[in-house]
């Protein structure tokens, strides 16, 4: 053992050895535990995950409480690409029922989206297929589930009203830093308009998640969570019912109807045709159905009833009328002769009694009688001569919210035309124009464009005496009443009499053009149009409301190609006042009739 | 030379027990940790790793009194055979065992595995013991230093035919045992230049660290030069290093598997492939540097909790430790382990026999390699080499395998007074 002995110093070798790789690990360990952050960084990315909650979109109810616009669960399977890891391609493909290019795709767009950040892989798979995909998704780190909601519509009516939901597109996410990629934005509608309202706030949840990304619970219970807050829900001023039954009525015709109720300024009804489904632009099967609607000749996503504007012809002549005895130019009692043609540089096709006082030329549609108050209004003297009295006839033709937009919660709508003194005298040359040169605003052609909408926000007008609340779609956020501004035109209200009588006679008088279509029970005051159009058949229209005393529905009606106004404008609207005011129609063979007759 | 004694643990080194309990509970502790699930929480579930651990807790505590009341010379007496029985098992391993994650070195028993190799480094170190502790050895000879280096070269080679390379590596350990009982310092010196000669060669072409090796050599030739150094020595240096330059780079590229290069090169920087050979180390790296000067508390580790350190009960205990009890567990576990090991360097130079010693310094070796590539190796110092941490990790095997070793040397010193 002696031997040894030298050797036994060499002990402290070993322990010089053990003591400098335990101080090594002991500053490796001050320096990542203590001194460096990143690793508590990358440890709270590891395990906590921020789930945004979407709050349920409002819900939109009819003015009667029936659900229009609801909320179905859907889910969007989401990406974090860096998490992923050992990914079962195939299986991931079977469950998600995606071809192999098509995951490759949507993996790649992940990946230059972000890394780090989670986006949509796939959007909206259904209740049935999230059963199945949720047993099987801890075997797929780096993906999760995001419940969403996609809207609903229980009746597959007014889809130009309600609008759409989709995802947001860059220029919104700049404009609103609320919206985060692959967030739903309302994009149309009362959708668009109303998306404050409707969306809610998003809530944010942090939970803890393993290395399969299975919840493991909330971070520190929740303290840092933001609760979601709902979406408000809507009451339309819409009764669906009478939607849903004007679309029928208006199925394979061109043109619109609207409907409102004259004291309140709520639309009932507000139908263009030819419309679509608004199912069809929900989800995934939106883009590819927009691109086909779009394609579509037939123009369903054009909104007529607010963006198509006409000359609406005769029903324009009670607005000469009215402002004829405002400019006092007229009295009620006031003849003029029309003995047809040659009698007036717009003569009459139909023949009548002669001369006929104003109730009379509204009620049998005189057109010397309104070309000769027109006259009267232009050529009246004064000072500023004719311009000066065309602007002042235009003050008071616009006072009825033509030309204008209403300011109002109505999707794109269209302002419509009453020319300017301007207009005419570029044309025409200052002192260039008379009453003669623009003789067809008298009966309503010419320049004139007066939407569908405006038409029926005339016989609001007229029902109502001098006064209109600019037409709306929505009527309650939650149980806010919502207000809209009252405008009143420039005529005295007693001067709407005589007008109002004509009216009346139009169904009710012996010569009445609707005489025809006097519905059971129910009095009611309209004026037929005819717009006369030079690229086809004209265009049948027709104004009313009802009842005459105490209205509770005045009414619009346009369809294109249609010939004569009586023959399709008129019984549609006695149709759809009866539905509205008695729930029910007295005639179904006529309703049969219009339903089924194609005017495309 | 067996004696009346009313306590078997008579003359024991208390410390020695005391760390080794300390050891094995803390590691039961933080094994429960790893494992913990907050739905799940039955400390007595035998399906789970801190369930099984317990049976190997106490199975353990049985195989020391097994120990304690075995006469002390059994072990020198008996080491040849049980060396010869354990390389039967080894090499049984390869043929009847079990193939877990590539290797086969388990035995299925039951539901238990058993790895052979664990209980090959006991029998290696008896049978060095043994054989440098008879008074006839001297290292300075040719044939004993050759039959030493067989000796522990044999269960090596065996063990490395069971593809389990981290276990084989451990018999490097007997370096230290060897420098002790005699052998050169230059070993140690030589052993260093070689590491750093193969990190150099990895990291750079192997010209330029040639061309360094013949630069310092001119310096130091030019520095001594008055001395009259031999010009050969140095030529004989150049060409062993540049030999040996190109036979790493040889070895790396041909003989080393794949993955063995990946961790290699995600050790040294060169790599940074955190989903597959990266991924181990990355996330160890997170779970301990997340926890701080005090730790995330008992249980509150997320990254243990939920499971992104794989292998965190076994070869990723340390792991656990680091999140859950911070820079001060660290250091706490750390200081034990030194403590330890420089207590059994403390027995062994104090016994008489040399079997005694040598077998001290063995165990003292053996468990400071599997502490150094373990721990290493979670904080990114080592490549991934996977071996327990003693008395820490979970597995009956590793636990049964040191507590035979430890509790052996801890028999020996109770009764070093007496001459064996």
């Amino acid at each position: 053992m002696a031997r040894k002995d030298h050797n036994a110093a060499k002990r402290y070798v070993i322990i010089t050895i053990f003591l400098v790789v335990a101080s090594v690990f002991l500053l490796r360990l001050f320096y990542i535990q203590v001194i460096s952050d990143k690793y508590s960084f990358l440890a709270e990315s590891n395990v906590r995950r921020i789930i945004t909650q979407y709050p349920p979109r409002g819900v939109i109810y009819d003015r009667n409480g029936k659900k229009m616009v609801t909320n179905e669960a859907a889910y969007d399977l989401m990406i974090i690409p860096r998490q992923v890891k050992d990914l079962d391609t195939t299986e991931l493909c079977h469950l998600l029922d995606l071809d192999r290019s098509s995951f490759d795709t949507r993996l790649k767009k992940a990946r230059e989206f972000s890394l780090y950040k989670s986006s949509i892989f796939l959007e909206q798979i259904s209740q049935r297929s999230y059963g199945y995909l949720q047993e099987k998704l801890f075997r797929f780190p780096g993906f999760f589930v995001q419940p969403r909601t996609l809207r609903q519509y229980p009746y597959p009516a007014a889809a130009h009203l309600l609008g759409y939901v989709g995802e947001v597109n860059q220029k919104e996410i700049d404009k609103d830093t609320y919206y985060k990629s692959g967030d739903y934005i309302g994009k149309g509608g009362i959708e668009k308009f109303y998306e404050e309202s409707l969306r809610g706030v998003k809530g944010e949840k942090i939970i803890l998640v393993d290395v399969f990304n299975r919840e493991k619970g909330s971070f520190e219970n929740g303290r840092f969570d933001k609760p979601q807050v709902p979406g408000l829900d809507l009451t339309s001023t819409l009764d669906i019912e009478l939607q849903v039954y004007g679309e029928a009525l208006m199925s394979n015709k061109r043109g619109s109807i609207v409907a409102i109720e004259p004291a309140t300024g709520e639309i009932l009804a507000l139908v263009s045709s030819p419309t679509y489904d608004p199912n069809l632009l929900i989800g995934r099967i939106r883009s590819k159905n927009f691109a086909l609607l779009a394609a579509d000749p037939l123009k369903p996503l054009f909104n007529r009833a607010t963006q198509a504007a006409y000359p609406t012809g005769s029903t324009f002549k009670m607005i000469n009328g009215l402002v004829g005895l405002q400019m006092g130019v007229i009295i009620p009692q006031t003849r003029f002769g029309c003995s047809g043609k040659g009698s007036s540089p717009i003569a009459c096709s139909h023949s009548h009694a002669t001369p006929l006082d104003l109730v009379g030329a509204i009620e049998q549609s005189c057109n010397p009688y309104f070309w000769n108050t027109f006259r009267a209004i232009i050529e009246r003297g004064g000072e500023g001569g004719t311009n000066a009295n065309y602007v002042k006839w235009r003050e008071h033709v616009m006072s009825f919210g033509f030309g204008e937009r209403f300011d109002s919660d109505l999707p794109a709508h269209s302002k419509g035309n009453i020319p300017s003194e301007n207009y005419y005298n570029k044309i025409y040359g200052p002192k260039g124009w008379k009453s003669m040169t623009i003789r067809s605003l008298s009966i309503g052609q010419g320049e004139l464009l007066i939407t569908p909408l405006q038409l029926a926000n005339q016989a609001v007008i007229i029902a109502n005496k001098g006064f209109y609340i600019t037409p709306h779609i929505v009527k309650k956020v939650e149980d806010h009443v919502l207000e809209f501004p009252k405008k009143t035109t420039n005529i005295k209200p007693e001067y709407f009499d005589p007008v109002i009588e004509g009216m009346y006679e139009v169904f009710q008088g012996s010569h009445g053009t609707a005489r025809w279509y006097m519905m059971e029970g129910i009095t009611a005051c309209g004026k037929t149009g005819t717009v006369e159009n030079p690229h086809g058949k004209d265009h049948s229209l027709f104004i009313a409301y009802a009842p005459a005393e105490n209205p509770k529905i005045a009414i619009a009606i346009v369809v294109e190609n249609a010939g004569f106004g009586a023959t399709w404008a008129v019984p549609m609207a006695t149709l759809m006042m009866e539905k509205y005011l008695k729930g029910k129609v007295s005639r179904p063979e006529k309703e049969e009739e219009i339903k089924s007759a194609n005017l495309l | 030379m067996p004696r009346p004694s009313k306590n078997i643990f008579q003359n024991t080194d208390r410390t020695l027990i005391w760390l080794y309990a300390i050891l094995v509970i803390a590691g039961w502790f933080n094994i429960y940790a790893a494992v913990y699930d907050e739905k799940h929480s039955s400390i007595f579930d035998i399906d789970v790793n801190y369930g099984k651990q317990l049976i190997w807790i106490v199975t353990s505590s049985v195989l020391i009194f097994v120990i304690m009341m075995t006469d002390p010379k059994f072990f020198q007496t008996f080491s040849y055979p049980i060396y010869g029985l354990v390389m039967i098992a080894l090499v049984a391993v390869i043929f009847m065992g079990r193939e877990i994650s590539g290797s086969k070195s388990w035995f299925q028993i039951g539901g238990f595995s058993l790895q052979p190799a664990e209980f090959a480094k006991l029998a290696t170190s008896l049978v060095v013991a043994t054989y440098l502790g008879n008074i006839k050895r001297n290292l300075e000879r040719f044939s004993t230093k050759v039959i030493v280096i067989l000796l522990i070269l044999v269960p090596c080679v065996i063990i490395l035919a069971q593809n389990e390379t981290g276990s084989a590596l451990v018999f490097g350990a007997f370096v230290l045992v060897l420098f002790r009982e005699g052998l050169s310092g230059v070993i140690l010196i030589l052993g260093l230049v070689a590491i750093i000669l193969f990190i150099l060669t990895l990291l750079f072409h192997k010209f330029i660290v040639i061309a360094l090796i013949a630069t310092l050599l001119v310096v130091i030739y030019y520095y001594f030069r008055k001395k009259k150094p031999k010009i050969f020595l140095f030529i004989a240096l150049f060409t062993v290093t540049s030999g040996f330059v190109y036979s790493v780079d040889y070895a790396f590229e041909k003989v080393l598997q794949p993955h063995q290069k990946t961790r290699i090169n995600v050790l040294l920087g060169k790599e940074t492939d955190l989903r597959g050979a990266g991924y181990n180390v990355h996330q160890s790296l997170i779970a301990i540097g997340s926890g701080g000067f005090w730790g995330k508390g008992y249980l509150n580790g997320t990254q243990t909790k939920y499971n992104y350190v794989p292998e965190q009960s076994t070869d990723f205990i340390f792991c656990t430790v680091g999140e859950e009890w911070g820079f001060i567990g660290s250091l706490l576990v750390i200081g034990a382990y030194i403590f330890l090991l420089i207590r059994i360097i403390q027995l062994a130079e104090r016994q008489r026999s040399a079997f005694s010693r040598i077998y001290g310094y063995s165990v003292a070796s053996i468990m400071f390699v599997h502490f150094m590539i373990n721990i290493g190796m979670t904080i990114g110092l080592m490549p991934v080499i996977g071996i327990p941490l003693p008395f820490f990790s979970y597995g009956g095997s590793s636990l049964w395998g040191f507590t035979l070793l430890l509790f052996v040397f801890i028999k020996l010193d109770s009764l070093r007074h007496d001459l064996i």
